[in-house]
């Protein structure tokens, strides 16, 4: 067993690409659940529309990439209206379903054989990313000593994080304005807003769309990263892993969900890592309890377990505060 | 007028072969001894002639000619078993080519058939693999009729396993207000635990009752884990007052968590229950002009059967109207002196039972996996939610609509490879006009 190596993986994937889409997607969600307490179980659909609206628009209809860029925002926010019109007057749990079958829906779609023309079926689309990858500054990857990153890797990351830092700043900005607080006493009490004159509806819609376009850059991210987009990555499991990182980082906290996504990331990869060296040949555990495949599937039974002490247990995650969050249904 | 299309297929034995066609073709790949040379195999059966047991008939005296590079290689005549073995003298690229003037009479190939196929020797000895792709794409013409009942029987079946599950769902939620996002998982389980004691059974001495006994051991274990569940987790958590929000939360932890142990023991592989594979479509129970395998008749009854004592017992006995006043007004209930824990986990048990036994039911209709209950759950949600949450006649209702839609749909438009679309797109609508669904009422909503 190798500690160090331990160490390496789950220090490249925190810090990796896969931080970053988790981190955006998920400071979304904080817009939606932690500050306004919209319980949007669909942000997988708002990714997945950043991600297709690039993809779909340079790939399928020949459009420029910076059109495509600009569709990867704009798709989010008709996604958001579409979506918000409807259901932004249902009770709480309602609104979780409606969306969590809405992004299957889309899913659905982008990965169907008889849409293959405009979406690519499952195999997704590619072949959009040159100029995104031709814009690198950068002539070689880094070298950290524990970690290193490759040339696109790196490039991938700058943009980002500062991506990401954007994100934090704006949110922060916005909180600490009027409109924030009409969101937060939103979560608290609907009726005592309404009561005040506030168009509650309209504030919802406002922070939907706002979080929705905040995921859809982490889809317009992932699609830059990988230079492809393919249906299976925007399951509803990513929709519950963003949640995760946002639950353990904390709620309605502005780096709350940085930090979430980057532990989040740094506890799977660790364990995964943990777990392949701990099993099969020249592992302690013996194969009889546990082959190779059994330990890349254990982090995950470790996660379900972990997003349901974290719910129990302290809700506000690390840094949150417990009067903050919108738990309180019904 | 219905045209006949004579199928021929062609193919090299392999382990390929034998994972698409089944134990027939790996039959006859050990009854011909091969020589020991480098050799290519060939296969020639008829699929659009089978014999009484569904396996294609083998074609004799076909001659194949395998040539390299435009020259000729070898030359061989298929056997009785329909298998031919032509020895090659190197490893390389070959071309095999039918030669249609031999075919008997009668079996002709239809107009998609290529006569020709490519096969690379990569490997010393007569093993070598590689598919004929010969009319794999032809299909029979169908009438839309057919289609319908066809897929009448599959979505009459269907509603009937999602029908039990909804009303597990709606149990739940109607006593404790919870959406359990781990529901699928509740499926799955009973369908896992069927398949690992049918495991133990088939090889005994009660393996003719192997799946019934099994299906019985996972529905007990099934409400058992319901009662475990609510005195492990959900009741504590109702005590100290925890919101709906985060035990929905909560529940969807509890399902990654589940999800995950089941594919840590069972993988991500589909396994089949001991006696799915003698059921033959060739043996019909014809009901009201729709022909049901014997396993589909035994679902639609056992379904039926405890969807009616279901009922009955949710309208008659003492439980059955403790659990609807609780779940009409939970505080009202408590104050006129009913025991609201205890029915919350009756709730549980039973509801929990009943999604168990519609796993083990929709187990031996498809096959079980890790993930089944995953991809049902929104269908479920969809079913539950079009009838009106809560309800025990919406279950029924929405299920039986959702089912046959999910199955009918592909018929009416709705592209085939994505049928859950039908059922979530009507959730979406429903709940959007009619958010109480169609017999739930209005008060409900919160």
């Amino acid at each position: 067993m190798d500690i160090l190596d331990i160490l390496r993986a789950a220090l490249q994937q925190a810090l990796g690409p896969q931080a970053i889409v988790f981190a955006l997607a998920a400071i979304g969600l904080n817009i939606h659940f932690g500050y306004t307490g919209l319980l949007n179980f669909g942000q997988a659909g708002f990714v997945a529309v950043g991600a297709y609206g690039l993809a779909v628009s340079v790939v399928t209809f020949g459009a420029p990439f910076w059109l495509g860029i600009v569709m990867s925002l704009v798709a989010p926010l008709v996604l958001a209206v579409i979506l918000g019109v409807p259901t932004l007057r249902l009770r709480a749990d309602y609104l979780a379903i409606v969306t969590i079958a809405a992004a299957e829906v889309l899913r659905f779609v982008f990965g169907s054989v008889e849409m293959k023309e405009t979406f690519g079926g499952s195999n997704g689309l590619n072949g959009y990313a040159r100029p995104f990858q031709q814009a690198n500054p950068y002539s070689s990857g880094i070298d950290l000593g524990i970690i290193s990153f490759g040339r696109n890797d790196l490039w991938s990351l700058t943009v980002g994080w500062i991506l990401v830092a954007l994100c934090c700043l704006l949110v922060w900005a916005l909180m600490r304005s009027p409109w924030g607080r009409v969101l937060r006493s939103i979560r608290e009490d609907e009726d005592a807003v309404r009561s005040l004159g506030k168009n509650v509806f309209a504030y919802k819609m406002q922070a939907l769309a706002l979080g929705g376009v905040i995921g859809g850059l982490g889809g317009m991210f992932l699609a830059l990263k990988q230079a492809s987009v393919v249906p299976s990555d925007y399951s509803t499991l990513m929709t519950f892993y963003a949640f995760a990182a946002l639950l353990l980082g904390g709620a309605a906290r502005v780096l709350g969900p940085v930090v979430g996504s980057i532990l989040f990331w740094f506890l799977i990869a660790g364990l995964g890592s943990f777990f392949s060296q701990s099993a099969g040949k020249g592992g302690w555990i013996p194969t009889v309890i546990m082959t190779d495949t059994q330990a890349s599937v254990i982090r995950y039974i470790v996660l379900g377990l972990a997003i349901m002490l974290l719910m129990i247990f302290r809700p506000q995650g690390i840094f949150g505060d417990r009067r903050e969050i919108a738990i309180d249904g019904r | 007028m219905r045209k006949r299309l004579y199928r021929v297929l062609v193919a090299l034995i392999g382990a390929l072969m034998v994972l698409l066609v089944g134990t027939p073709v790996a039959a006859q790949a050990t009854e011909t001894p091969p020589p020991d040379a480098t050799a290519i195999q060939v296969t020639l059966q008829d699929e659009a002639n089978k014999d009484a047991q569904g396996n294609p008939k083998p074609i004799s005296g076909v001659t194949l000619e395998v040539t390299k590079d435009g020259k000729k290689a070898g030359e061989g005549v298929t056997d009785d078993k329909g298998v031919a073995t032509i020895v090659v003298k190197e490893l390389g690229k070959y071309t095999v080519t039918l030669d249609e003037k031999t075919l008997p009479e009668g079996t002709v190939l239809d107009e998609n058939t290529k006569d020709k196929v490519t096969v690379t020797v990569r490997f010393q000895g007569p093993n070598n693999r590689a598919i004929f792709p010969i009319g794999v794409t032809a299909g029979e013409q169908s009438s839309f009729l057919k289609d319908f009942a066809e897929n009448l029987r599959a979505g009459l079946v269907f509603a009937l396993v999602l029908c039990l599950a909804g009303l597990g769902f709606s149990l739940i939620f109607g006593t404790t207000g919870l959406s359990n996002f781990a529901h699928g998982e509740l499926l799955t389980f009973g369908a896992v635990m069927a398949l690992s004691f049918d495991q133990i059974f088939k090889t005994g001495g009660l393996s003719s009752v192997s799946v019934i006994l099994a299906g019985v051991i996972a529905v007990a274990l099934g409400g058992l884990g319901g009662y475990v569940q609510d005195k492990l987790v959900w009741g504590p958590l109702r005590r100290r007052g925890t919101g709906l929000i985060a035990m929905m939360i909560i529940s969807i932890g509890l399902a990654i968590f589940l999800r995950y142990l089941f594919q840590y023991f069972y993988g991500s592989s589909t396994h089949s229950l001991s006696q799915y594979s003698d059921q033959q479509r060739e043996q019909h129970w014809y009901y009201l002009g729709l022909s049901l395998a014997d396993r589909e008749a035994v679902i639609v009854v056992i379904a039926i059967v405890t969807i009616t004592a279901v009922c009955l017992w949710m309208a008659k006995s003492r439980m059955g109207k403790a659990m609807r006043a609780v779940s009409d007004n939970p505080a009202l209930a408590a104050s006129s002196g009913l025991r609201v824990d205890g029915v919350i986990t009756n709730a549980w048990v039973i509801g929990a039972a009943l999604t168990a036994l519609s796993g083990v039911l929709y187990g031996m209709q498809l096959q079980v996996n890790s993930f089944m209950g995953m991809r049902i759950l929104l269908v479920i949600l969809a079913a539950v939610t079009l009838g009106g949450l809560g309800t025990i006649w919406g279950a029924l209702v929405g299920s039986m609509v959702i089912g046959l839609v999910y199955e009918l749909g592909p018929l009416f438009g709705v592209p085939t490879s994505i049928k859950e679309i039908g059922p979530l797109l009507i959730m979406i609508v429903i709940l959007l006009v009619r958010p109480q669904g169609i017999l739930g009422r209005k008060e409900r909503l919160g």
